[in-house]
């Protein structure tokens, strides 16, 4: 029964999370976007302690449920594993826990966080190492069905779904996702939740608490006869059946091996004295982990396929498609305070990635700020109704803004180019850029000021300029734009 | 002699046919009058014994006031030939032909120009099936390439005309849209300095064109030109552009355009019947706003939308008839349910359609035909996708004037979901820079630039939801 729970909990889980990361229209997220907030690691670095407050309780009393309900990496894996089982029965056994593994990659983290060295968060976090999966590997499949549903409801005039871009945000952050799940899936086919009891910071930070949960699996000696069969279904390999003893560090609580027990030897139950259990020393580590490690260091590079100029018929002309320019600063969206504030914070989940309805936000190429998201005007601009990522960020690296605030947040300024500009170049009217601006930032002045008459030429007041790369996306020059957004470090308000 | 009569004359003269068929109509035949001007099904529940004509004051033709019009005919792929890529579908002319025959049209109307050129050869082969005498044929000399503009390429162009209609001579002959282009000049060009319009003049004496008369758009120096040489010239006909929006909004649609009203008028008061064009404007009087069919409807439930616009036009006793250029037989059904007999419009009907025009003015379209003489814009702007999109909006009922409508989250979504479906996103209306190259293209005279930059904002205070 405590089994089923579990599996229907984390069923409802996992598709919640998973949700999130394919919805592109903000649905799922006005209702369940709280899901994300819970996740351990974002909680930490957005500092919202009733979260963290309220995982702790939660370890204390049930154990390392969060392992095995919340985390979707944990839950991924519970999937890879029942396949796995299903393969080989029994195929588990225990280990002696790594413990010096487990705590140094805990400093590691916690010496990343306090230096600020985010890549090694955001390759550790078990809750962004599977957003990262979802938005690069499962979103592309779950829009190109959208657009499937999108071309059948054009065709029965209904408007209820719209087709959507599918593009390649991010090289690395999908060679690091495709490498995360390769390992994943053979390690926990293999042996269950290695990954969870040698790496995961979360599940040793869970796990030290966890040995003192008021509720846990026990073994009863005077019904128990040593046949080792709970040991064999563990995918934490923390029953050690010959002494009837469980390492509660490592135990996720799935309540697998009370149901496996044929002599219902063992039962979820009130702890009663302090336990004195875990392994001591270290066991010899498996060539799976030492795989895991080299793998994930190594982070292969794919070729961003950049969009063709588009072939069209007769009566259309070509269009180039556009070129991201070279920036001195990144920008980063509005509630992102500054760009220290979002790389200090953000874990490189990729929600807000997913989230973006105007493609705009994609995963950084740049080694400091590696898969955190950074804003760029090819394909669209920041738009003034639009505060997706703001809402959905559960790591406070992007906080909450209003749409007023957000108009009046100076992200970047515009910088003009005069050698694209088309009035100078084409010798015709345009002031495309003046007439999208959202805050009267672009003015049109004469290109010769001892002629009134001549051609109009964009001057920007960076003053009121927020950033928001209307101009740039709109500039009919291209591929680059005559005039482009450099990203202000800090954000300031007008 | 003609010319002796009055307008008053004139117009009983006129009138008298179709007054006297729908009086004799009005309560002698029941079952008749069940079926006749409502929805028809199919041409056959209409009955064959029931068209109004109206008599030609110069030659006594007996002319059906539903007169065919010979430029949309059906491909065999099912498209009208001005929109599909695939040739005449011959058999489908024959058989409505055949139907609006037997149902009492005898005016069928067609141009060297219709169809690519290929209109006038497949109505030819409708119309020898039939007995010569038993329909009225006219084309014109649509001579507006400056190649053949010489003297014997336009006398070319209308002997292949008697050849291609299989006739020894024509019924109704038009000079052919005076007034586009450079207005007098082109005029001058194609019909004075070569000597047509004396040929054409020549050949009505000879009996090879029977009526002499000119179609006009545009420029109304040239019809006001043509009008005051009538006694010179003697038009037996002319044909214009009326429909109860042009009656008083012809400015408002097209600035180029002057209201049917005044056309109209002057028409009539020099005793020259009108044959009238565009009953429909351009489909766009058939394909209303939702709020307008409902209006329309409610008045008259079992009529459709298109027959109040033929109802209008002929209404007016100066009009001689009425073309339709009917691409499928449903279009024939309907309009045959129109005028199988026509039911005039009451004074009172006819104020309703006023009110309607000045309805339909508040949420116009834009009168963009597709023509694409805009592309490509250089800039890469789908225009008359961006145009027709807003349309069909403007007539489907989703473009929400403020965000308190009822229905203004489905309305907004209808707009910019098929927004994205109609035009691909670098090809919509914030991409247009206002450069101003398209606009001397239209021959609507439509502003391009100024109403791409009214729709892009009005996406945009959708988007925002600031409307």
């Amino acid at each position: 029964m405590l089994r089923k729970i579990r599996i229907a909990l984390s069923a409802a889980a996992f598709a919640t999370v998973t949700l999130l990361f394919l919805d592109f229209t903000g649905t799922a997220h006005r209702w369940l976007g709280w899901m994300a907030k819970i996740q351990f690691l974002p909680a930490l670095m957005a500092l919202n302690i009733g979260v963290i407050a309220g995982l702790v309780l939660l370890t204390l009393v049930f154990g390392r449920v969060y392992c095995s309900v919340i985390c979707p990496l944990g839950v991924m894996q519970d999937i890879f594993g029942y396949f796995g089982k299903k393969a080989k029965k029994n195929r588990y056994s225990y280990s002696r826990p790594l413990n010096w593994l487990r705590y140094a990659m805990l400093a590691v983290l916690a010496i990343a966080i306090a230096a600020g060295v985010g890549a090694v968060v955001s390759l550790l976090g078990p809750y962004s190492a599977y957003g990262r999966m979802a938005q690069t590997l499962l979103q592309p499949v779950w829009m190109w069905c959208n657009n499937l549903m999108a071309a059948m409801a054009e065709r029965v005039d209904s408007y209820a779904f719209y087709t959507v871009d599918v593009w390649m945000k991010g090289g690395i952050t999908l060679a690091v996702a495709s490498v995360t799940l390769i390992v994943l899936a053979i390690l926990s086919w293999r042996n269950g939740r290695t990954y969870c009891n040698t790496i995961c910071p979360v599940g040793t930070v869970l796990g030290f608490l966890s040995r003192f949960s008021l509720l846990r699996p026990v073994i009863d000696t005077s019904k128990c006869n040593g046949c080792g069969l709970c040991a064999r279904n563990c995918k934490a390999a923390c029953i050690n059946s010959r002494e009837h003893r469980i390492d509660y560090s490592r135990c996720v609580a799935c309540m697998d091996c009370i149901g496996k027990c044929h002599k219902n030897a063992i039962s979820y139950t009130v702890r009663r004295r302090p336990a004195t259990d875990s392994g001591e020393t270290a066991a010899p580590s498996d060539g799976a982990r030492r795989s895991f490690l080299a793998v994930t260091a190594v982070t292969a590079a794919t070729a961003v396929a950049s969009a063709a100029g588009k072939t069209v018929d007769g009566g259309l002309a070509a269009i180039t498609a556009k070129q991201a320019p070279r920036r001195r600063t990144p920008i980063v969206p509005p509630g992102a305070v500054s760009l220290d504030n979002l790389t200090e914070r953000c874990t490189a989940c990729q929600l807000c990635v997913a989230a973006c309805p105007n493609g705009v936000l994609r995963p950084s190429t740049d080694l400091a700020r590696l898969m955190k998201p950074e804003s760029s005007y090819e394909r669209g601009y920041c738009r003034p109704e639009c505060t997706r990522c703001s809402e959905v960020c559960p790591a406070g690296a992007i906080r909450p803004i209003s749409r007023a605030d957000k108009s009046s947040t100076r992200i970047g300024h515009a910088v003009w180019v005069k050698a694209n500009c088309v009035p100078l170049t084409d010798g015709v009217e345009c002031g495309n850029c003046a007439r999208h601006c959202p805050s009267g930032a672009i003015l049109m002045v004469a290109s010769d000021a001892a002629n009134p008459e001549s051609v109009k030429i964009p001057v920007v007041n960076t003053e009121r300029c927020i950033g928001c790369g209307a101009c740039e996306n709109l500039c009919p020059a291209s591929p680059f734009s005559a005039i482009y957004v450099e990203g202000n470090e800090r954000h300031s308000l007008i | 002699m003609h010319k002796d009569i009055n307008r008053r004359d004139f117009l009983r003269r006129l009138g008298l046919g179709g007054a006297a068929t729908a009086a004799a109509l009005a309560g002698c035949d029941n079952v008749a009058e069940k079926t006749a001007g409502k929805l028809a099904a199919s041409a056959d529940d209409i009955p064959t014994d029931r068209m109004t004509y109206r008599t030609n004051p110069s030659t006594g033709d007996k002319v059906s006031l539903l007169g065919y019009g010979c430029m949309r005919w059906p491909t065999v792929d099912g498209s009208s030939v001005r929109d599909g890529e695939s040739d005449i579908d011959q058999q489908m002319v024959n058989r409505l032909v055949d139907t609006a025959i037997a149902h009492g049209v005898n005016y069928f109307d067609t141009s060297p120009a219709y169809c690519k050129g290929h209109s006038e050869h497949a109505t030819g082969i409708a119309l020898a099936r039939h007995p010569r005498e038993s329909f009225f044929i006219a084309t014109k000399l649509s001579n507006f390439a400056p190649e053949t503009w010489p003297r014997e390429k336009s006398i070319a162009m209308y002997r292949n005309s008697l050849k291609e209609l299989q006739t020894d001579y024509i019924d109704y002959m038009l000079l052919h849209a005076i007034g586009m282009g450079e207005g007098m000049e082109e005029y001058e060009n194609r019909y004075v300095r070569n000597g047509m319009l004396d040929f054409l003049m020549k050949e009505r004496e000879a009996g090879r064109i029977r009526n002499l008369g000119f179609s006009y758009h545009g420029d109304i120096k040239v019809f006001d030109y043509l009008l005051s040489r009538h006694d010179e010239y003697k038009w037996d006909f002319v044909q214009i552009q009326l429909n109860y929006v042009d009656w008083k909004h012809a400015k408002e649609v097209n600035p180029r355009n002057t209201d049917a009203e005044y056309l109209y008028n002057e028409l009539a008061s020099r005793g020259i019947p009108a044959i009238i064009m565009e009953p429909l404007l351009g489909g766009r009087l058939s394909n209303v706003p939702d709020h307008i069919v409902s209006r329309l409807k409610q008045r008259e439930p079992e009529r459709s939308v298109a027959s109040w616009a033929f109802r209008y036009a002929g209404t007016h006793p100066g009009v001689l008839t009425v073309l339709s250029g009917m691409t499928y037989m449903e279009h024939l059904a309907d309009n045959l349910a129109s005028f199988c007999p026509l039911k005039p419009l009451t004074d009172d009907e006819l104020g309703f359609l006023y009110d309607t025009a000045d309805l339909m003015m508040q949420c116009p379209t834009v009168p963009c035909n597709d023509c694409k003489y805009c592309m490509p814009c250089p800039y890469g702007l789908d225009i008359p996708g961006v145009l027709l999109h807003y349309n069909k909006c403007v007539n489907e009922g989703n473009v929400p004037r403020s965000s308190q409508d009822p229905g203004y989250a489905r309305e907004r979504r209808a707009f910019l979901v098929g927004y994205d479906r109609s035009v691909p996103r670098l090809r919509q209306a914030s991409h247009c820079i206002g450069c101003g190259q398209c606009a001397p293209h239209c021959p609507q005279s439509i502003d391009i630039p100024a109403e791409l930059h009214r729709i892009d904002n009005f996406v945009e205070q959708l988007k925002q939801n600031t409307i």
